[in-house]
């Protein structure tokens, strides 16, 4: 990793958690409303993973909006479509946790656990038959590995020997409940082991997770079949702005944000790429500046027409449909 | 040609002429396909486009979603409707909705093809007829063709179209004999007249349709009239143009279908008539349809359960003496 990657992955984490923050205010304002995922505390995992994962299909769940930024969606269009603005992602139609961009090959955004792993399949079943050489990525919480969508999709996955890396984010919580609740073991790698090959990573640890998906990319793309990392994390915050996050303590908030991602690649950034405290502050400026203006443009957004109702149901219209 | 060889050609056409489409399903490749409507694909377009997929309905679905994104056509095989319950999550919450949500953005040119409803003596986990479910999901369309010359159609119409189709058969149409006329231009969303009438119109669709036509000469000979007979081909849009000008002809309206009566898609044909058809007819509509039971194995109990020709000829007969038809 060079220093310009350093300075863009920093950038995007504090962005990304920033953005988060202003989210929450303008969801206990009512300007956002429905259901409203924070990725603050996981932001090392999801700058990490797509950063590593450049080009290539990533498939993800409702748990997106730091993903979607780093894959490239401008923040104001995301925060537009979080208002439920025209000027949104998804038209306003999406909101949260329905993000979708094909132009940069980021497909949300699902809010079915675990709905998007067969879909990620899928679409590197369709990625290797054309010959087209990056794979897919599909990001998927702890309680997804436990549904029969994801058994399936692994056992596909490798029967084809895809080009797919299935990338588990475990923060331990599905909603209120522990894993080690509803799984025989913490680790949920150990699920995939018999079907591929398996890496964990600390996922408070940007550079790290940004090794390990780097290094499964390459694998997958090798044509050797698919790969799953699993990396531990940890959301600071309920599972959504309506939960409270009463059943977790204080002692295991703290120990949480002890490893917090942003202040310890902070100051990997003075240590290893010698930054000085001018050029952090600047990134950070800049970030909070960008989160400001996206606020501003969501806000400033038109509402959409009645007319929008109607449209996208179908692609085709029904006078069309001739054979 | 037999109704499953107008599938297995329409499939065969597109595939030839378009090689990102691909057909996926349990059975449909080595195996020739349950029904045998995927018979010789496998030889002639190889594993890769013939694929046979694990037991696993959900995935089945899933990944032609994302085979869609990815950039393929794909043509999804569910063994029976009963299984494609397992595949609900994703024709109704992915399949059905990402156009919409992505405002447009994401396209799937996806068909999902399963036959069901009341073959013989297969039991209650594998009869059903689930029309009524997937009619109720806005994005898709649903079609659903009694014809053989339509089947190959709008099989074909389906494949070719960007939209997702739902395109339910029926075990006891596959081997159904018909001419196919190759060169017709034909709208799939376009209702069939089976047989034209002035008296009575009786509207169906998929096997029904020939259950009402055997039972159309005991009627006609009982109340002196005459029937028309319609066959909805797509359920999802209906061509209620064609509904409406045949009810203003006949001023009489009988709805026949399969599927158990409470919640079941004709409900949606006869409030509509109520709504829009009201001083048009001379008669309350008829509602004929599938009892509120399990389907039962027992031969004699499973025929009661659904409409045969005997039973649509004798309740349209009694229906049309109180009514004065």
């Amino acid at each position: 990793m060079n220093k310009l990657l350093a300075e863009e992955m920093y950038y995007l984490m504090v962005l990304g958690r920033a953005f988060e923050y202003a989210a929450k205010e303008n969801y206990m304002q009512g300007n956002i409303s429905g259901f409203l995922h924070l990725d603050i505390g996981q932001e090392a995992l999801s700058v990490g993973a797509v950063k590593a994962f450049e080009k290539g299909d990533i498939f993800s769940g409702y748990r997106e909006h730091i993903m979607a930024m780093s894959r490239g969606l401008e923040p104001k269009a995301v925060m537009a479509e979080l208002f439920g603005k025209v000027t949104g992602v998804s038209g306003g139609k999406g909101g949260s946790m329905h993000l979708f961009e094909p132009a940069h090959f980021f497909y949300g955004g699902d809010a079915i656990v675990g709905g998007q792993l067969p879909n990620a399949v899928g679409c590197a079943y369709a990625r290797a038959f054309l010959e087209q050489d990056e794979g897919v990525m599909a990001i998927f919480g702890d309680g997804a590995t436990n549904g029969g969508a994801f058994f399936e999709s692994l056992n596909i996955a490798a029967t084809h020997k895809l080009p797919l890396l299935f990338l588990c984010e475990n923060n331990e919580y599905a909603i209120g409940t522990n894993i080690q609740r509803t799984a025989p073991f913490r680790e949920q790698a150990k699920k995939a082991e018999p079907y591929m090959m398996t890496y964990t990573v600390d996922g408070m640890d940007v550079e790290a997770v940004y090794e390990v998906v780097s290094e499964a990319k390459k694998q997958i793309e090798s044509g050797h079949g698919p790969v799953f990392v699993e990396a531990f994390t940890c959301r600071y915050e309920g599972h959504s702005v309506s939960d409270a996050n009463s059943y977790r303590s204080a002692q295991e908030m703290a120990h949480c944000k002890a490893r917090d991602p942003i202040q310890r690649f902070k100051k990997a950034l003075h240590e290893k790429w010698l930054c000085t405290n001018e050029e952090i502050q600047n990134i950070e400026k800049k970030a909070y500046e960008e989160v400001e203006d996206a606020v501003k443009y969501a806000e400033e957004s038109p509402e959409p027409e009645a007319d929008a109702l109607f449209e996208h149901v179908f692609y085709e219209e029904r006078e069309n449909v001739v054979s | 040609m037999l109704y499953r060889e107008a599938l297995n050609k329409a499939l065969d056409e597109v595939m030839q002429a378009d090689d990102t489409v691909v057909t996926l399903g349990e059975d449909v490749g080595l195996y020739g396909g349950s029904f045998r409507v995927t018979e010789g694909l496998v030889e002639k377009y190889g594993e890769k486009r013939v694929i046979d997929t694990p037991i696993a309905e959900l995935s089945i679905v899933g990944n032609a979603v994302g085979m869609a994104i990815g950039g393929l056509r794909p043509v999804a095989e569910i063994m029976t409707g009963n299984f494609s319950l397992l595949a609900f999550d994703q024709i109704i919450n992915h399949m059905a909705k990402l156009h919409y949500m992505s405002n447009g953005k994401i396209i799937l040119p996806i068909v999902v093809r399963f036959p069901q409803g009341v073959s013989r003596q297969l039991a209650a986990q594998h009869s059903e007829s689930y029309e009524q479910m997937l009619c109720a999901v806005p994005g898709l369309r649903v079609l659903s063709v009694n014809d053989v010359n339509y089947a190959y159609h709008a099989l074909k119409y389906a494949i070719l179209s960007d939209d997702p189709v739902v395109f339910i058969e029926h075990e006891l149409l596959y081997n159904k004999k018909g001419e196919v006329d190759f060169t017709q231009k034909l709208n799939p969303f376009q209702a069939r007249i089976a047989k034209e009438g002035r008296d009575i119109t009786i509207v169906s669709y998929l096997k029904m349709v020939d259950d009402v036509m055997l039972a159309v000469p005991e009627i006609e000979k009982e109340l002196g009239c005459s029937c028309e007979v319609i066959d909805l081909c797509s359920l999802n849009p209906v061509d209620y143009e064609t509904l409406k000008k045949s009810i203003e002809k006949t001023s009489r309206f009988v709805m026949v279908e399969e599927d158990h009566k409470t919640g079941g898609y004709g409900g949606q044909i006869v409030s509509w008539a109520a709504e829009e058809m009201f001083y048009a007819l001379d008669a309350p509509p008829l509602r004929l349809a599938g009892k509120d039971v399990p389907v039962p194995y027992n031969r004699t109990l499973e025929l009661l359960s659904i409409p045969t020709p005997e039973s649509i000829a004798r309740d349209i007969v009694a229906w049309g003496k109180k009514n004065d038809v």
